[in-house]
């Protein structure tokens, strides 16, 4: 394995995508808005828990199960409402930005590329399918995983801060929380490359490949759906589960979008 | 013998559509020497891009062989791309990145050693007239400035064989010499070159051998020269002369033994005149060209001693040879269609010519 080959793929996608106001907008609006807005939004919620429809976070929180209920034991109204929201409810949310940011970026460096027609110099380089294919994964991956774990920590310290008058103590990370953010990040975003991947080898253009691999935010919308309504209540393990399913589906994502990647077949389809 | 360095054979590529399988390389044999350029000519599908690509161990062939180097590019494909340079049809080459930041991420992918990347960028940006650009997004470029920074990355890894496809299309007269001279400078230091063009003169100036494809089959192959030569028996040649009232120069041409083919120019084209047939009468005190093949030089000179003879003043004698383009167009089955003036693409006069306003060389 040529590692320098593929760190300068890595490299040169990187500073390509920086430049492109279409790739860098969304990778940063998405994650500032889901963890550094609405975690000081929420924040500010338990002063409204008087306004009159506030009161719907009471009621759903007494709409889920007893054992989820019990975690909210020994907490005030207002604690329960940051809680619920901080730790719970905004957890899915967390999801959507490793998955984002990789599939954005990978829709660049595989659609995109071959759109704006400078792929054909990449396959011309002393480089194997292998090389090509894990320097363009790398380049969806490691920025994928730069932001969700760069903005848990800037999530980590507003929440803290933010809540601090509510909560009087720091409260977050939790156990779940780490596990969501170091197993099933990572996951999510490799599932975005392997749907970028495949998808991408199918259509010509940045676009289509985003929209089309945007699909695979679904799962992560029934998760946010499953968690309000109490069907689906995070817990450490199902985060472990969940993560080991969406690297299940990643794996097999990549596993069949690699199998498409030969250079001959990326180029007859230029 | 020249080491050879690129051997195909009944090399095939066919690409599957919804219309059926459509061979766009058929059974071709090619052979590269090492110092060799090649040109590759034909049509727009011609197979030119699909050959490149299959030498290069991009595409993998349907059936047949090749070795570049000696190696199967279709599975020693790495090998053979570190010492092979392409440039392609398309320059490829990232708009949002600077020319120098471009470059050196291809000199990491070409595997050009660390310590020299910098150097070699430096050195290629300034050996093709883009350094005081370097630093510039290559978005800013200009069509030539883009081909070639592409010309520039084919070479950061010094390959002993380069592909270049239509490498001047698109540039100006001076870009376009600029890179006809880097090929040339090529060749000097021993690389091989393969050239995919529609540019006929710039083939036959450049090239040892061409190699004309239609619908991904060879055609012809072989010197330009003798390309050319081949194209028919005879030697073409044209008079610039003018004719007292009265005498027709295409007629008495005509007529005489070992000629055929004689037309009088016009300033539209060419008017059929042969054989003593009736062609645009005279015009004293005029010059006018008049065109035809002779047998052999004795016929010339039979020719221009008639003429003399019959009072026509003969003011040039010049033969035409036929060019790549003429053997292009033949062997595409179309007459090149040449304008009165239009003379023999670079080839050199076998006969003597004095200009009409020179009395001491009337004849």
């Amino acid at each position: 394995m040529n590692l320098r080959a593929v760190r300068a793929i890595v490299r040169k996608d990187l500073s390509v995508v920086l430049q492109s106001k279409a790739v860098l907008l969304p990778i940063i609006i998405v994650p500032a808005v889901m963890l550094l807005v609405l975690p000081i939004v929420a924040s500010f919620a338990p002063q409204f828990v008087n306004v009159p429809g506030a009161s719907d976070l009471g009621a759903m929180l007494e709409r889920m199960p007893e054992s989820f209920q019990q975690r909210f034991a020994g907490l005030s109204q207002e604690q329960t409402i940051v809680t619920l929201l901080l730790v719970y409810l905004f957890a899915p949310m967390y999801l959507i930005v490793p998955l984002m940011v990789a599939s954005v970026i990978a829709a660049d460096a595989f659609a995109g590329e071959k759109e704006r027609r400078t792929l054909e110099a990449l396959l011309f380089t002393p480089t194997t399918d292998r090389e090509l294919l894990l320097g363009k994964l790398l380049s969806g991956f490691v920025p994928a995983m730069a932001v969700a774990w760069g903005g848990f920590v800037v999530y980590t310290v507003v929440a803290n801060a933010a809540a601090w008058p509510v909560m009087g103590r720091l409260f977050f990370p939790t156990g779940m929380w780490l596990v969501l953010a170091l197993w099933v990040a990572p996951a999510v975003a490799a599932l975005g490359l392997g749907a970028t991947v495949l998808v991408s080898a199918r259509v010509s253009t940045f676009q289509e490949a985003y929209q089309i691999g945007g699909v695979v935010v679904l799962p992560i919308v029934v998760l946010l759906i499953g968690q309000a309504t109490g069907v689906v209540v995070f817990s450490v393990a199902l985060v472990l589960l969940l993560g080991a399913v969406f690297w299940a589906a990643a794996a097999a994502l990549l596993f069949f979008g690699a199998r498409g990647f030969r250079r001959g077949d990326v180029l007859s389809r230029a | 013998m020249a080491e050879t360095v690129v051997v195909t054979r009944a090399l095939t590529r066919e690409f599957v559509s919804g219309s059926g399988a459509v061979r766009a390389v058929d059974a071709l044999d090619l052979t590269v020497a090492r110092g060799e350029v090649v040109g590759l000519l034909g049509h727009n599908g011609a197979g030119k891009t699909t050959t490149v690509r299959l030498l290069a161990g991009v595409l993998t062939p349907t059936s047949g062989s090749a070795r570049v180097f000696g190696l199967d590019p279709s599975v020693d494909g790495v090998a053979v791309r570190r010492r092979v340079g392409v440039s392609t049809e398309t320059p490829a080459v990232d708009d949002r990145l600077s020319g120098r930041a471009g470059l050196a991420a291809f000199a990491d992918l070409y595997g050009v050693p660390v310590a020299r990347v910098g150097e070699r960028v430096e050195e290629l940006l300034a050996s093709f007239d883009l350094a005081e650009a370097a630093d510039r997004k290559v978005g800013t470029y200009s069509r030539g400035m883009r081909q070639r920074l592409a010309l520039a990355r084919a070479l950061l890894h010094d390959p002993e064989l380069l592909f270049l496809d239509e490498p001047t299309a698109g540039l100006d007269p001076v870009a376009a010499r600029a890179v006809a001279d880097r090929v040339r400078g090529l060749r000097g230091e021993g690389r091989s070159v393969v050239l995919c063009t529609h540019d006929l003169a710039q083939a036959q100036a450049l090239c040892d051998r061409v190699v004309v494809l239609e619908h991904g089959r060879v055609v012809a192959a072989g010197a330009p020269a003798a390309l050319a030569a081949d194209l028919g028996a005879g030697l073409r040649v044209r008079f610039l002369a003018s004719a007292p009232a009265g005498v027709d120069v295409a007629a008495r041409l005509g007529a005489l033994d070992g000629w055929g083919g004689v037309a009088v120019a016009t300033a539209a084209g060419t008017g059929e005149a042969s054989g003593g047939a009736a062609g645009d009468p005279p015009v004293d005190g005029g010059a006018r060209v008049v065109a035809g093949v002779a047998r052999d030089a004795e016929a010339v000179a039979e020719a221009v001693a008639t003429l003399v003879r019959a009072g026509v003043r003969v003011y040039a004698v010049e033969r035409e040879l036929p060019d790549l383009e003429d053997v292009y167009f033949a062997l595409h089955g179309r007459p090149r269609k040449r304008a009165a003036g239009e003379g023999s693409g670079g080839a050199p006069a076998d006969i003597a010519v004095e200009p009409p306003d020179d009395e001491e060389g009337r004849r």
